[in-house]
């Protein structure tokens, strides 16, 4: 049989159609498998932070550094400690993000206290809002994270962040931030942070579980977010926070 | 029927090739965007995967008392008793997980810089914290001198 260009053109036509419907079908129904045993649906995450428990010890901010690889000189939390004289304008000190503690200031004319930084998990992220390539998301458990494979390394996020919790990574040129130790919590481990702090100043807590301390936590407690002005849907409570807190 | 058909041949050819356009366009669509784009949102849902791939340092508290017992045993008779192992030791995980730990002992803490960081006194630390001035505390002595760390009772 002679085959001519024009059937050539035909049954390749055909093909073409019939498999890009498909792979169409294929890609609306076929979601990828849930991973094993943790299920995202679940999940709620956030944090809790007591002021009046942190010693400002750096614990933290070492642990989260070893624990992530997070760069010299980057930090995705860190600790300030406020000064805060009777007009309440706050002196906030943060010496390389207290990786190598704080020096001693035993002055007493002021108000002084520490306060543990990191992201805040919102769950109306601005910074998800601006990303224009879907890098940056809140997951389903609540974690906002940033897909390294998408980001463009454009730093629109950074800029949107009102806590200024991002950085840009040095070696991979993409946002980079606290993932709340996805890769810990999603298999039943605290977050490096909390297993570093002392003094329980920092909880991870999980409000789709119902067992989890945060309900009475939250009924016995008074809490406050950070900027709660911005409507960004913070997850990270602080309690005892002082109005000086920026 | 042919007759309508060869009126109309010039708007069947380019509705042909404006379907396999359509065809291509969809085939090299799906065959770029990875399979779990939204699945939940506007984003790859297997970066949620990629993420948790991240190796773990800090292997958490329950690890070492399975195997630490006397360590464990002093430490919740003290005033430690809620500081975590790798809050002084720093990240054991490769030695907690190890097959044969004892080849993967961790290094002791500097007790000279260790204490300090959490007891050297601070206006800014909360006042019910058990804070000394070191210097004029230990007289320059180690803190292990007098205090033992799994229980810093004296
Ligand atoms: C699977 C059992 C196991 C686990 C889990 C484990 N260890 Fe060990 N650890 C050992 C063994 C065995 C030794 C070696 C003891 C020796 O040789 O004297 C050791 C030694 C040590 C030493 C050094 C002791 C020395 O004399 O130098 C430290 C510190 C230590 N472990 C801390 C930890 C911490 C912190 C954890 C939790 C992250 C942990 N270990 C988890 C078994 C374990
Ligand atoms: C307050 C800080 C601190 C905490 C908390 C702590 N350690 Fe230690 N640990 C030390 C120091 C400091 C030394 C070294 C003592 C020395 O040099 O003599 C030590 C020594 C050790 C040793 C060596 C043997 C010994 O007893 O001297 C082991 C094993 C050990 N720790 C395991 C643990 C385990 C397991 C835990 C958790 C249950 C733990 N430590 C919690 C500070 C701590
Ligand atoms: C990671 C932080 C941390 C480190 C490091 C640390 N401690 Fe402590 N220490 C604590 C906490 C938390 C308490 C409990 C405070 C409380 O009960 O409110 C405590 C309590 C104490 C107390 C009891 C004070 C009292 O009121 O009786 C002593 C003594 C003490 N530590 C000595 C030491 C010595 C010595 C070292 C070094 C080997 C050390 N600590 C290292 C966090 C730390
Ligand atoms: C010469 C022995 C000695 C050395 C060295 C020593 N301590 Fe003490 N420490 C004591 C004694 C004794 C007490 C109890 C005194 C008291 O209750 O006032 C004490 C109490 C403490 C307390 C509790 C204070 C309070 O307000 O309840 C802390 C915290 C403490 N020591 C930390 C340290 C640290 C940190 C070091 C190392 C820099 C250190 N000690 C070194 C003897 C020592």
């Amino acid at each position: 049989m002679e085959l001519s260009r024009r059937d050539l053109f035909a049954a390749g036509g055909k093909l073409l159609i019939l498999a890009s419907v498909g792979a169409t079908l294929e890609q609306i129904t076929g979601a990828a498998p849930p991973s094993e045993a943790y299920n995202v649906a679940e999940h709620w995450w956030g944090m809790l932070v007591d002021i009046d428990k942190c010693i400002g010890c750096g614990n933290c901010v070492r642990a989260c550094s070893k624990e992530n690889q997070v760069p010299q000189g980057y930090f995705r939390t860190w600790v300030e400690r406020y000064q805060v004289g009777e007009d309440q304008q706050p002196h906030v000190d943060s010496p390389n993000g207290d990786i190598d503690g704080f020096p001693a200031d035993t002055r007493t004319d002021v108000k002084s206290f520490f306060v543990p930084k990191l992201c805040n998990q919102c769950a109306e992220s601005p910074c998800v809002q601006v990303c224009p390539v879907g890098a940056t998301f809140v997951s389903p458990d609540g974690v906002v994270l940033v897909d390294m494979d998408y980001c463009l390394g454009c730093r629109y996020c950074i800029q949107a962040c009102p806590y200024g919790c991002r950085y840009l990574h040095p070696e991979t040129n993409t946002a980079d931030k606290c993932t709340l130790c996805y890769h810990r919590i999603t298999q039943g481990l605290t977050t490096a942070c909390c297993e570093a702090c002392p003094t329980g100043a920092r909880q991870l807590v999980d409000f789709k579980n119902p067992k989890d301390p945060v309900h009475e936590y939250m009924r016995n407690n008074k809490v406050q977010i950070l900027k709660p002005y911005m409507a960004t849907g913070a997850k990270v409570y602080y309690k005892d926070l002082d109005g000086s807190v920026r | 029927m042919r007759q309508f058909l060869r009126d109309s041949g010039h708007l069947v050819r380019p509705a042909v090739v404006l379907i396999v356009g359509i065809a291509a366009f969809l085939l090299i669509r799906t065959a770029l965007i990875p399979k779990a784009f939204g699945q939940y949102g506007h984003y790859d849902a297997a970066a949620l995967d990629r993420i948790r791939q991240h190796p773990v340092s800090f292997a958490g508290q329950d690890a070492c008392v399975m195997c630490h017992d006397d360590q464990a045993k002093a430490r919740a008779a003290g005033k430690h008793a809620h500081v975590s192992c790798e809050a002084c030791h720093g990240p054991q995980a490769a030695h907690a997980n190890a097959d044969d730990p004892s080849a993967h002992k961790p290094a002791l803490p500097d007790v000279a810089n260790l204490c300090r960081r959490c007891h050297e006194k601070d206006a800014a630390k909360p006042k019910d914290f058990p804070q000394v001035v070191t210097a004029e505390h230990s007289g320059g002595a180690l803190c292990t001198a007098c205090h033992q760390p799994h229980n810093p009772h004296l």
